[in-house]
């Protein structure tokens, strides 16, 4: 059994010791500390700003490094929109800012204040779906779902600005989103159906 | 990536002001952030210019001029680019993605560092990265690299598919430099060749600005062609580029222009090829031999001798597509 009182007194015998000890540090090797610290581990610098994300308007705090893509996911818990990459290869974290479609992956969160960002949960009116989120449901625009979110956010945009007179132009205007699942007919097809509404 | 001051100002003479060595204007930001991303770029500080720079299409009687914050997709469907000067929406349609097109800027687009992926790679040598480390691509991997003016410190090739059809078209890049002074540099005067100083891409002096570029007015707009050979269909940096622009006078060829993307550190303009264009008839086995005189000085690399067949045949399609599509 450990003597707990014989401990505790240990223990403060060797803190008060060790405090003594730190206090007596000279001040020049403290700034030399943290001026070693502060080489090694640069401190953050925080921007402060608001955004407004499907119509609700946040106040961040943020190291200015965020990308909208960690703002959204990691402060705000809206983890509807997807990394995948974090270079701007795949689209699976396409947003709209100011209704045009976005890759949130390379955008700085710092540089949308004042402008309105749509993401994968802002599309649904209430428990109704957007329409095509419902096409893709309805003709298998999906297997794993994890490029869908982006996948949807472009298909919106294709049939909103009308690239969708052929097969060969929504393919074009859909390559800038990955499927490694190949669920490409499917999401042709969602596009084409909704167009046709 | 590195901690950084951000700052945002709508006025142009205080973004400059602001600018050093430490610190880089942001635009749209599709390039630069994923260098920083990668510890290739690592500026102190951020001054975004999203508000101090124009964004606007404007005509004037001899040249449209495109404000160097317009965004790609907003120039490549601007009504006066496709009717007057559809090889610049051509040329930008055929880069990048839609939502990157969305984000990046006109000036950016000139300002993108190449896509050599040994400049991105920090754990081997570079002399477009680290001056004097070395050129890890020249005996490496070059299958993407320059055919033509290059040397052993560079082979680095310019990503840019607009920039292609700036050269082609003989625009201006007009800058703002850091004592607020205003100047118009001819663009294949702007991007250069590495030379002596491969961490330089262009003639932009520090701390300045691209404002707006300015496109001179001309004929093209009938008989053009953009060609870009990729390895995939759509979102692919060229394997090889041909901007053509032809202008006829019945079938006889009166000016012609032609420049490539994919071959060097710049668009290489083959002007050997339009003088010999010009002056005769636009006819198949013309376009030939503009073509084979422009694979004569290619030197290509260990792993891109499929680019001057390459080279050789997209030419010819182009100047072919500007007489049928």
């Amino acid at each position: 059994m450990i003597d707990k009182k014989k401990l505790s007194r240990r223990f403060f015998l060797k803190a008060s010791g060790a405090l003594a000890a730190f206090a007596a540090i000279p001040s020049s090797v403290k700034a030399f500390y943290e001026d070693t610290k502060s080489f090694f581990i640069p401190s953050k610098t925080v921007s402060k700003f608001k955004v407004s994300i499907n119509k609700q308007q946040y106040e961040v705090d943020s190291d200015t490094r965020t990308t909208l893509l960690d703002l959204l996911r990691e402060n705000l818990q809206l983890t509807g929109t997807k990394k995948g990459c974090d270079h701007g290869q795949c689209g699976a974290c396409t947003v709209h800012i100011d209704g045009q479609t976005a890759l949130s992956c390379l955008t700085l969160a710092a540089m949308v204040s004042e402008k309105e960002v749509t993401t994968i949960e802002g599309l649904a009116d209430g428990d109704r779906l957007h329409p095509m989120q419902e096409a893709f449901v309805e003709c298998d625009g999906f297997q794993c779902g994890y490029c869908t979110p982006g996948q949807v956010m472009s298909a919106v945009a294709c049939v909103k600005e009308r690239h969708t007179s052929s097969v060969g132009e929504i393919k074009e205007f859909m390559s800038g989103n990955l499927c490694r699942c190949g669920a490409y007919n499917g999401i042709v097809e969602s596009i084409q159906k909704v167009a046709l509404k | 990536m590195k901690p950084f001051n951000y700052t945002k100002t709508d006025d142009l003479k205080q973004s400059l002001s602001q600018k050093d060595e430490t610190a880089q204007f942001i635009a749209g930001g599709t390039n630069l952030v994923d260098l920083m991303k990668k510890n290739v770029s690592q500026p102190d500080t951020l001054i975004d210019i999203t508000k101090a720079l124009p964004d606007t299409v404007e005509k004037s009687s001899n040249a449209v001029s495109v404000g160097a914050m317009a965004r790609n997709t907003a120039v490549a469907t601007n009504d006066t680019i496709l009717a007057e000067y559809p090889l610049v929406a051509k040329a930008l349609l055929s880069g990048a993605s839609q939502q990157i097109r969305n984000m990046a800027s006109i000036g950016g687009n000139l300002l993108q560092r190449t896509r050599c992926p040994y400049f991105y790679d920090t754990t081997t040598p570079c002399n477009k990265r680290k001056p004097g480390s070395g050129c890890s691509a020249y005996e490496g991997e070059n299958r993407m690299s320059a055919v033509i003016g290059y040397n052993e410190q560079c082979v680095a090739v310019h990503p840019s598919d607009l920039c292609v059809a700036l050269s082609a078209l003989e625009a201006k890049v007009n800058i703002t430099d850091s004592d607020n002074k205003a100047k118009s540099i001819a663009f294949d005067d702007f991007l250069k060749l590495p030379g002596t100083t491969p961490q330089k891409d262009n003639t932009l002096p520090d701390n300045a600005l691209i404002t707006a570029i300015e496109i001179p007015q001309y004929p093209f707009h009938k008989n053009y062609a953009y060609v870009k050979v990729r390895e995939r269909d759509s979102y692919a940096f060229a394997l090889i580029s041909v901007a053509a622009a032809l202008h006829l006078e019945g079938n006889k060829i009166v000016k012609a222009r032609l420049a490539s993307g994919g071959v060097a550190h710049q668009p290489w303009r083959w002007k050997a090829s339009e003088q010999f264009l010009e002056g005769k008839a636009a006819n198949a086995t013309n376009f030939s031999e503009a073509a084979l005189i422009a694979i004569k000085d290619i030197e290509p690399l260990s792993h891109n001798g499929f680019k001057v067949n390459m080279l050789k045949g997209a030419i010819e399609t182009a100047l072919k597509n500007c007489i049928t599509v």
